[in-house]
């Protein structure tokens, strides 16, 4: 089986959001990137599958140069190949499925696995444009997924409870947290993944659909009021409740 | 101008969310002196179409067929797309539910539409929409707009008002969107209601609890806090990868995002991600023993103390204030 991964390269959990002097993105000084943890959880999808039915696991990122870490991470955990696609100009969700479908085109899976979410932009967009762009059918929020012979059943999350979806391959799953547990990278996988190439492409840039005009930081909500220390302050933090938040 | 608003409905039941997308849609309509068209599609939705007059609209396009019952993401985003080409609609809203948010991408796709996300105000300015959108989970926001002809935003649920229905009434028209098996290359089969448990997402009151617990057996006292203020139960992070909580109810950054009136954190350090998931409810409380954690840097009110004191005696207080 072909499996195709998509992977996006993401300021860490624990970033502090600063402004960059342009107040549309933030000031990239001293942030930590990692892999996006969904794609983690796509990438874990795709070697299980592959540990099931045989063939390889292809991982694709688009951005810059600095993406190849993320790539290693994702080679490191037992991928076969890595590929960048380099565009250093910014994108949205639009443009990057653009360039990630036409890469998929060419290359042809019978899957084509994502995560729920970039941390970054939260946009939850792409993989359901590139499975559009390409006509395959998408499955989102996939938290648990069977593939036997080319028929898919996956379970997805809704808003109290789970749908069944039935599908077949060629298809996007969309991966959500709960799926699996991503594995850690053996030593050994890690030294492979030093060794091996990563394929590089330029792509031509894309307009941006949605244009950023600025970008602020939340106000900070003025302290709260600290009601007690021990049970006795209950009927306190009612009457507040009550009166003040008119919620009980 | 045409702006289509689609309005979500689930068994022939309108939810929540689609009164807050006909809201603003008509609020946003009304500033840019457009017309505006509600879409409700599914199996049998005629008899419940009427309602979305109440809030707004005052035309509603069905699309009904009985394999539209179940949610299919390829059959609605094209029944989305082509009723939004048919009449020639701008500007598309929905909600950033579940189903809104698997099916925005798709219909953006058929359109060439640029599509905000889980927006969270929405503004006119100088005749176009502009759309502010929670970034970096919420320690971020941005003010967007949109280049392309068509514009889709899919808005926040719980965000927006939902208003106070009104008399209004709408007329309705049935549209018949012809549909084939190959519309339906990913269909639902079967929806599995999670027993009578309140969704996070949905709820207006969550009661979450934290690692401080110290183990699954002790969130009964969190459960009996939420049924009797009719709320969900929510948990952090630590204690779902614990296995003590199921993950759906996972609150923050790789969790869900909620916006409930009123979010109780109990025994939770309030980490940035778990903030980030729940740091635009509208009342926080936080019962936490030190008094240092960083979730009393947002709750509105706090209890410096033992949750294993404080959190049976707020249900039992709340039993007699409610009269329950
Ligand atoms: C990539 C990534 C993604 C993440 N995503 C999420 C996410 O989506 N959601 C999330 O929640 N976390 C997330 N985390 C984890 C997050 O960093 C924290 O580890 C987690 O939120 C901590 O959970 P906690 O507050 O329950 O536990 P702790 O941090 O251990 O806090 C326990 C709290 O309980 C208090 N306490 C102890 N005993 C009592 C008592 N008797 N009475 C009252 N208070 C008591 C303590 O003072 C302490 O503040 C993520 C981390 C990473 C790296
Ligand atoms: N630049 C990128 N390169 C590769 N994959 C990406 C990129 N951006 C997004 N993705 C994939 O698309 C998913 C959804 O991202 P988004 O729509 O940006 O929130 C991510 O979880 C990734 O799997």
């Amino acid at each position: 089986m072909k499996i195709l991964v998509f992977v996006n390269h993401v300021p860490d959990t624990e970033t502090k959001v600063k402004v960059s002097a342009d107040g549309k993105t933030i000031d990239p000084a001293g942030v930590n990137y990692m892999l996006n943890p969904y794609d983690e959880i796509a990438v874990e999808e795709g070697l299980k599958l592959r540990e099931k039915s045989s063939g390889e696991v292809v991982v694709v990122s688009l951005g810059t140069d600095a993406n190849k870490e993320t790539l290693r991470k994702a080679l490191a955990m037992g991928c076969d190949k890595a590929v960048v696609l380099k565009d250093s100009s910014p994108r949205d969700s639009f443009g990057v499925a653009r360039a990630l479908a036409d890469y998929a085109k060419e290359y042809s899976p019978d899957i084509i696995l994502c995560g729920k979410q970039s941390i970054d932009y939260d946009d939850a967009q792409v993989g359901g444009l590139v499975a559009e762009m390409l006509g395959l059918p998408s499955i989102s929020v996939v938290v648990n997924l069977d593939v036997t012979d080319g028929a898919i059943v996956a379970e997805r999350e809704i808003e109290g409870g789970h749908e069944i979806v039935h599908s077949r391959l060629p298809a996007v799953i969309i991966a959500q947290k709960g799926l699996n547990q991503p594995r850690y990278p053996s030593l050994k996988g890690i030294m492979d993944a030093k060794r091996k190439q990563i394929e590089e492409r330029v792509v031509s840039a894309i307009k941006p659909r949605v244009e950023v005009l600025a970008m602020k930081k939340p106000s900070a909500k003025p302290p709260g009021k600290i009601v007690g220390t021990d049970a006795s302050a209950i009927p306190e933090l009612v009457r507040l409740l009550h009166e003040e938040a008119k919620i009980i | 101008m045409k702006i289509i608003a689609f309005a979500e409905q689930r068994n022939n039941q309108f939810k929540k969310t689609a009164f807050e997308v006909v809201c603003a849609a008509k609020t946003i309509a009304d500033e840019l002196s457009a017309e505006l068209v509600a879409l409700v599609v599914g199996g049998n939705v005629s008899p419940i179409a009427g309602e979305l007059g109440k809030y707004g609209a005052s035309r509603v396009i069905v699309v009904e067929d009985s394999r539209l019952q179940y949610y299919s993401t390829t059959a609605y985003a094209k029944v989305i797309a082509e009723v939004a080409q048919q009449e020639s609609g701008q500007v598309i809203f929905l909600s950033a539910s579940s189903l809104g948010k698997d099916v925005a991408p798709r219909v953006a796709a058929k359109l060439d539409a640029g599509l905000a996300t889980d927006c969270t105000a929405i503004r006119v300015e100088n005749g176009d929409c502009v759309a502010t959108r929670p970034v970096y989970a919420g320690k971020g926001l941005t003010d967007v707009r949109i280049t392309s002809p068509v514009k889709m935003f899919s808005l926040r649920p719980n965000v927006f008002s939902a208003g106070t229905p009104s008399s209004g009434a709408a007329t309705i028209e049935k549209r018949n969107v012809p549909l084939t098996d190959a519309d339906f290359t990913a269909a639902v089969k079967e929806v599995k209601a999670s027993s009578g448990k309140k969704d996070v997402a949905e709820a207006d009151i969550i009661v979450s609890g934290g690692r401080g617990l110290k183990g699954p057996e002790h969130f009964a006292m969190i459960e009996e806090l939420a049924s009797t203020l009719n709320a969900a139960v929510g948990a952090s992070r630590a204690v779902v990868d614990a296995g003590w909580r199921p993950h759906d109810e996972q609150v923050g950054q790789t969790g869900k995002t909620v916006a409930p009136t009123l979010y109780i954190a109990v025994a939770i350090s309030g980490a940035v991600q778990h903030l980030a998931g729940m740091s635009s409810s509208k009342f926080i409380v936080a019962i936490n023993k030190d008094k240092d954690a960083p979730i009393f840097s947002i709750a509105d009110y706090g209890i410096v103390g033992d949750a294993f004191e404080i959190v049976p005696a707020f249900s039992a207080e709340l039993k007699k204030v409610l009269g329950k």
